[in-house]
């Protein structure tokens, strides 16, 4: 099905289901310990072996020799591969740094080896008796003094031009000019990545936590030159992935290539100590933010430029993405640079750009607007546009951010907020309201699904989608039992497995409204097909409470599938909506937050956001991508950083205890609000992404409220006591 | 794990690789390790019995495995989750003896006589224990991973509490320890949700305990 | 991880002799922080002694009128004593500060005061790290050192021990009981019992091969108003950046020891007698030639802040 024109009525707008604040229908088996992750198959592959990634102890340079023998003798080892024993082996699409280091070092924890044993006390042993001697060659790890070699990046928009930026800054009135920093950040998804492999002659089974599966058989058949057709995914549940599990890593690989060596199944998860050099990132970036203004605060010039580094062939984080779209002004510009920098891998993280884009843009619309004298959330109503400030003729399908910042400000009693920094006590407590306004972009990915009706009036859907803990088996169970007219529970779902049909897969926020749309498609299809059967007319039949109705004749759904199951599988396939309309999802969100006047600490008391993100399809497990996306950006505004060795070439703080995330003690009752609304646009659900949108704005709100708070301007994330300490008033 | 730094020097002494004692046979069924010549240690195997979900288990288990690696690997019982296997995280939290822990920085072998309750044995898909019918209300999990020991954790906290242990945010350390968001949220810091539940599992837990979130 | 073999020792003087009889024997208690680093090779112990069925998980009067806590009461069932939460408040704040709620119900008091520092170089051993090879250097000095030391640390190690119960035994005058491998019992003095890097960074104490911690002692009460804060940038389940133990009496007298700054629990006696001259005084006194790196330099004033508000919360507790 194609979809390249403005939806219209359709099934899914009687929201009997969807829309519905509905429990996950995964629910009961992942609060009971039975929904089993990739390393947890024991009764499909049962007496799998165990291997232990052994890690590159340099960042940079080269193998001179591997020795492997006293490992080979330790006990229980089964095999142990190198690149040197692998045979040939290509680079996947979606990876920069290979999977399998050597002779080539790329990063620090890099894999040079696999090594298999019966169990996984004996793989892990044998591991740390493999040694290897390098040769350490000098790396760039230093953004910060590698920004003046950085260049326009291979791929992607470097710069953007409107009007003209420099005339128009320098004109105007009022001006903020300002650097902002923020850092590497780690997925830290609580399932490490993990894979189980089988191989059946040339045949490979992978059990394996990805996102993408079409990305990841497509990436798995290049890495090991075998054919796409010789290689099964299986993805069912996934701990969490936030980006970090879109691409083929290491542990799929090693478990492919040590049980091929093995000659047995091989189970391989990542060491936690072991993941965060070993895969991806989201990329730190230098930011310069200018604005201008008139007195009135309309923005005359916006510019944003950014600087990343990655890996040599990586790509740039784009920043400056948003900029290009969330505030008016006629004289624009941004600039992406990217540097070459020897860490490990950077790749997407939630919300990509936006996250990190909007980590300084709202923090410089704060400054902005105090610069002006106005409320930081006038100031943003005030620069709104309905159009896209680069092309004034394409206008948003759906923007309805002015509604979210004041619904928000509302709610959240913004008027109580002290105008003047600092101004606000409770006891020891310095108290402070913070404000930003969320944005991300909606994308949407063609998507297929196949659905099937038995005879006891079940319908099954499968598709290769997955479920990261976003909802998709329960929003997908929903636009099933809302098309075919059934109860919820009379749909079974089946995900993550590459024999379904092609989906989105989990990215980018696109999975849940780009599946369900993809489910959407092969319901349409199953409807024609149950009608035929049934012998009324497809256009006209009416599919409700387990019925097919034409006028007043009325048959049960069931009756179509009394001599076989009845089947149908299609996918949903976009136009050029997306460019003639831009799509985007928008929000608002507010902070308060308390610092202690002797310590610094911060603490997080109140958050509110109000989200515009087209239909929602389950309230429910969408308000909970949004609290988690918020809990994400409180991570980022207060704690999370990796910290680079600038000599070594590594995150020094690899594990959950270095890399401090949120914990419940630091996160708050958080509200939610969604505008109602539905996105024609957008795909027949008229749903758009939350799950990144979630995150967007976040950090910065809570930086603006430290700032409100102390009166201590912090543009270097995260926000941490020892970056103001000292310009705290002495303790009473 | 670089090789290089195979021989290590610790607090008290120099290690000398695979000796046994003859004290080592205190431990029932234990096999003694065998040095080889290369001084790679061959690994050691003992007995256990203990109590799972009101099953005996009796295990014969390398030395070196920990009690999450039991239940996982040897009793096929994953509910339990390895997320950092370091005391990290929180995922691996199970209840023994009455108390939650960490079952990955504990050795099976230490566990002799344990009762041990993991989330398979608090309920089933069936038959849900009310913390996680609570859980399920309250969306309070996402991916589910961190969720068996979200629960492990929010069920004994409960009864932590009415033990009357203090915790960190505690005002009064001579008053009897109270159930209130506040100590809620101190009290289940031990388990991350990197996907940020934490205000739903609040409203679970505080929805099990009777009182407001 | 090293095979080992396991035993269950049957008292502390039989434990502590097979500890020095057998090569590579360490002793295994809660096991958080030793299985921790034995999965990542930091120890690797040839043969483990299981020392918790040994009779020492009880709290007990002292003939002096303080409490002797066995080694192995676990962190949690110590916090949340009666006797130590009426008159040892410090004691209990101090163990409810640290870790999580699992990690208390497994650690133990004699545990908890062998801990070895969370530095991510002695964790990481690729790297350079003389505390845990010595002569091989220290990757931290020079490298991120947001959580090192301030105080005490040496060329050789900047590492800083990461206990909070040790910091409220510090300031609560404490003493160490042990016995060793020939049978024989000694007490230490809590102040004497950790050890400065110096060019030995990897001696942290000063327990003598095969010798075991067999309980504490407290002294008697001493009353006073009771303060432990602790400061880190996440609310819950961090170590500190820096933490702040303090006593002071109704006379505005008192003692305080730190946490997070040095390489044992810091504590400087005479910097106590300038309690009326308020925390800058003792806050200069207490961390005398310090030598913060440049990424940790933000502790000292940290440090003078905290005690600040530590003694103004102290009066505000007595008003």
């Amino acid at each position: 099905m194609k979809f390249d024109t403005p939806a219209t009525t359709n099934p899914i707008d009687r929201l009997k289901v969807v829309g519905q604040p509905v429990d996950r229908i995964d629910g009961p088996f992942k609060t009971t310990g039975t929904a089993h992750y990739a390393y947890e198959q024991h009764e499909a592959v049962p007496h799998h072996a165990y291997g232990y990634v052994v890690g590159s102890s340099i960042a940079k340079g080269r193998i001179v020799s591997i020795d492997l023998t006293r490992a080979q003798r330790a006990p229980g080892v089964l095999a142990i591969v190198t690149a040197k024993t692998a045979g040939k082996l290509d680079k996947g699409k979606f990876n920069t740094a290979r999977l399998l280091g050597g002779p080539e070092i790329e990063h620090y924890h890099q894999a040079v080896a696999v090594v298999v044993a019966e169990t996984f006390e004996q793989a892990r042993a044998a591991a740390q008796l493999v040694r290897v001697d390098y040769a350490r060659s000098p790396g760039k790890f230093d953004l910060a003094a590698a920004k003046d070699s950085a260049r326009k990046p291979d791929r992607g928009k470097s710069d953007t031009a409107v009007g003209d930026f420099a005339a128009g800054f320098a004109a105007s009135a009022v001006k903020l000019d300002a650097m902002y920093t923020t850092p590497d950040h780690s997925h830290a998804m609580m399932e490490p990545h993990a894979s189980i492999a089988a191989w059946e002659g040339d045949k490979l089974t992978l059990w394996t936590a990805n996102q993408m599966i079409d990305w990841g058989r497509g990436d798995v058949a290049i890495t090991l030159g075998i054919p796409k057709e010789n290689v099964r995914l299986i993805s069912p549940y996934i701990g969490g992935g936030f980006g970090g599990k879109l691409f083929v890593r290491s542990d799929a690989l090693l478990a492919a290539l040590g049980a091929r060596a093995a000659k047995r199944p091989v189970a391989v998860a990542l060491p936690r100590p072991f993941m965060i050099n070993n895969t991806t990132h989201r990329p730190a970036t230098i930011q310069r933010i200018r604005i201008g203004a008139s007195k009135d605060g309309k923005i005359q010039a916006i510019g944003h430029e950014s600087w990343s580094g990655d890996l040599p062939g990586g790509d740039p984080e784009t920043a400056v993405q948003q900029t290009r779209l969330l505030y008016a002004g006629a004289n624009r510009m941004t600039a992406t640079r990217l540097a070459v920098l020897d860490l490990p891998e950077g790749n997407a993280m939630r919300a990509p750009g936006e996250a990190s884009g909007l980590m300084a843009l709202e923090i410089a619309i704060d400054e902005m607007a105090e610069k002006l004298g106005m409320d930081p959330v006038e100031f943003r109503i005030l620069n709104d546009t309905q159009v896209d400030p680069e092309k004034p003729d394409r206008p948003f399908s759906q923007r309805r951010l002015v509604e979210c910042l004041r619904t928000g400000a509302k709610r959240f009693g913004w008027e109580h907020r002290a105008t003047r920094p600092a101004t606000r006590r409770d006891g020891r407590w310095l108290v402070g309201m913070g404000m930003a306004a969320a944005f991300r972009n909606n994308l949407v990915m063609k998507s297929g699904a196949r659905v099937r009706l038995d005879r006891n009036g079940r319908v099954t859907v499968e598709t290769d989608m997955t479920d990261i803990g976003t909802g998709s088996y329960t929003i997908i169970a929903q636009t099933a039992a809302e098309m075919m007219g059934l109860p919820l529970d009379r749909i079974d779902v089946r995900l993550g497995d590459s024999t379904f049909p092609v989906s989105s897969g989990s990215g980018g926020q696109w999975g849940g409204n780009s599946s369900t749309a993809g489910v959407y498609a092969a319901c349409v299809k199953l409807r024609e097909a149950i009608a035929q059967k049934l012998g009324l007319d497809p256009n006209a039949a009416n599919f409700e409470d387990g019925k097919v109705a034409v006028g007043q004749r009325s048959v049960p759904i069931t009756q179509a599938a009394a001599a076989g199951d009845v089947v149908a599988e299609d996918s949903m396939e976009y136009g050029d909506l997306g460019k003639r309309y831009q799509q985007s999802t928008f929000g608002a969100h507010f902070v308060e937050a308390r610092v202690d006047a002797a310590t610094g600490e911060i603490r997080v008391d109140r958050m509110l956001a109000v989200c515009a993100a087209g239909r929602i399809l389950n309230p429910k497990s969408a308000r909970s991508q949004v609290i988690g996306a918020m809990t994400m950006g409180v991570g980022a505004a207060l704690m999370e950083e990796l910290v680079v060795d600038r000599r070594l070439g590594f995150f020094v703080n690899h594990d959950l205890a270095g890399y401090e995330v949120p914990v419940h003690a630091d996160i708050p009752h958080q509200d939610v609000v969604f505008l109602d609304e539905t996105d024609p646009m957008s795909s027949p659900m008229k749903a758009k992404g939350v799950g990144e949108l979630g995150i967007c704005g976040v950090a910065a709100a809570v930086a603006n409220a430290v700032y409100n708070a102390t009166g201590v301007r912090v543009r270097d994330y995260p926000v941490t006591l020892d970056k103001f300490i000292d310009t705290l008033p002495p303790v009473a | 794990m670089d090789p290089s730094n195979d021989w290590k020097f610790t607090r008290r002494e120099v290690l000398k690789m695979g000796a046994v004692s003859a004290t080592a046979l205190a431990v029932p069924g234990l096999v003694a390790a065998t040095a080889a010549k290369d001084g790679i240690r061959s690994p050691v195997t003992a007995k256990v019995a203990l109590e799972v979900n009101g099953r005996a288990q009796e295990l014969d288990l390398d030395t070196r495995t920990t009690l999450l690696d039991a239940l996982r690997e040897h009793m096929h019982l994953t509910g339990t989750k390895k997320g950092c296997d370091h005391g990290q995280c929180g995922a691996c939290t199970v209840i023994v003896d009455g108390r939650r822990i960490n079952s990955c920085l504990t050795l099976a072998v230490m566990h002799e006589g344990a009762k041990v309750t993991t989330i398979e044995g608090l309920g089933t898909p069936a038959r849900l224990h009310p913390m996680q019918a609570a859980f399920i209300k309250h969306d309070g999990y996402q991916c589910g991973y961190c969720t068996p020991g979200q629960i492990c954790s929010a069920v004994a906290v409960l009864d932590e509490i009415r033990d009357d242990i203090p915790s960190h945010v505690t005002g009064d350390l001579t008053a009897k320890a109270r159930i209130n968001p506040i100590e809620l949220r101190e009290r289940m810091s031990g388990n991350i949700c990197r996907c940020g539940a934490y205000s739903n599992i609040q409203e679970a837990i505080a929805e099990v305990a009777g009182v407001k979130a | 991880m090293k095979p080992f073999t396991y035993e269950r020792a049957t008292t502390p003087a039989a434990a502590a002799s097979a500890a020095a009889r057998v090569p590579g024997a360490k002793f295994i208690a809660g096991g958080t922080n030793l299985l921790d680093l034995m999965k990542i090779g930091v120890e690797e112990p040839a043969h483990l002694i299981d020392v918790n069925g040994l009779d020492l998980d009880t709290i007990e009067p002292t003939d002096e009128g303080g409490l002797r806590l066995g080694a192995m009461v676990r962190n949690t069932d110590l916090a949340a004593d009666a006797r130590i939460r009426r008159d040892y408040p410090l004691l209990s704040r101090a163990l409810l500060a640290g870790a999580s709620g699992q990690l208390r119900n497994k650690a133990t008091t004699g545990g908890n005061l062998l801990q070895r520092t969370r530095c991510p170089y002695f964790y990481d051993t690729n790297q350079a790290c003389n505390k845990r090879l010595p002569g091989s250097g220290c990757a931290a000095i020079g490298g991120f050192s947001r959580q090192h030391a301030i105080v005490g640390a040496s060329k050789s190690c900047i590492a800083v021990h990461p206990s909070d119960m040790a910091v409220a035994m510090r300031a609560l005058d404490a003493t160490v009981e042990t016995v060793r491998p020939d049978g024989s019992t000694r007490r230490i003095p809590i102040a004497d019992f950790h050890t400065l890097p110096g060019n030995t960074p990897h001696i942290e104490n000063v327990l003598a091969p095969g010798e075991l911690i067999t309980a504490v002692t407290l002294p008697r009460p001493v009353g006073g108003t009771q303060l432990y804060h602790k400061v880190r940038d996440r609310a819950s389940y961090a170590f500190a950046l820096v933490s702040v133990a303090m006593i002071v009496q109704p006379d505005g007298s008192g003692r305080v020891a730190l946490g997070g700054v040095a390489h044992k629990p810091w504590r400087v006696e005479a910097a106590e007698t300038e309690f009326p001259k308020g925390a800058k005084a003792v806050a200069t006194r207490l961390l005398a030639g310090a030598q913060p790196t440049e990424g940790n330099a933000f502790k000292v004033t940290l440090v003078e802040r905290t005690i600040a508000a530590s003694l103004a919360e102290a009066k505000e507790a007595k008003a």
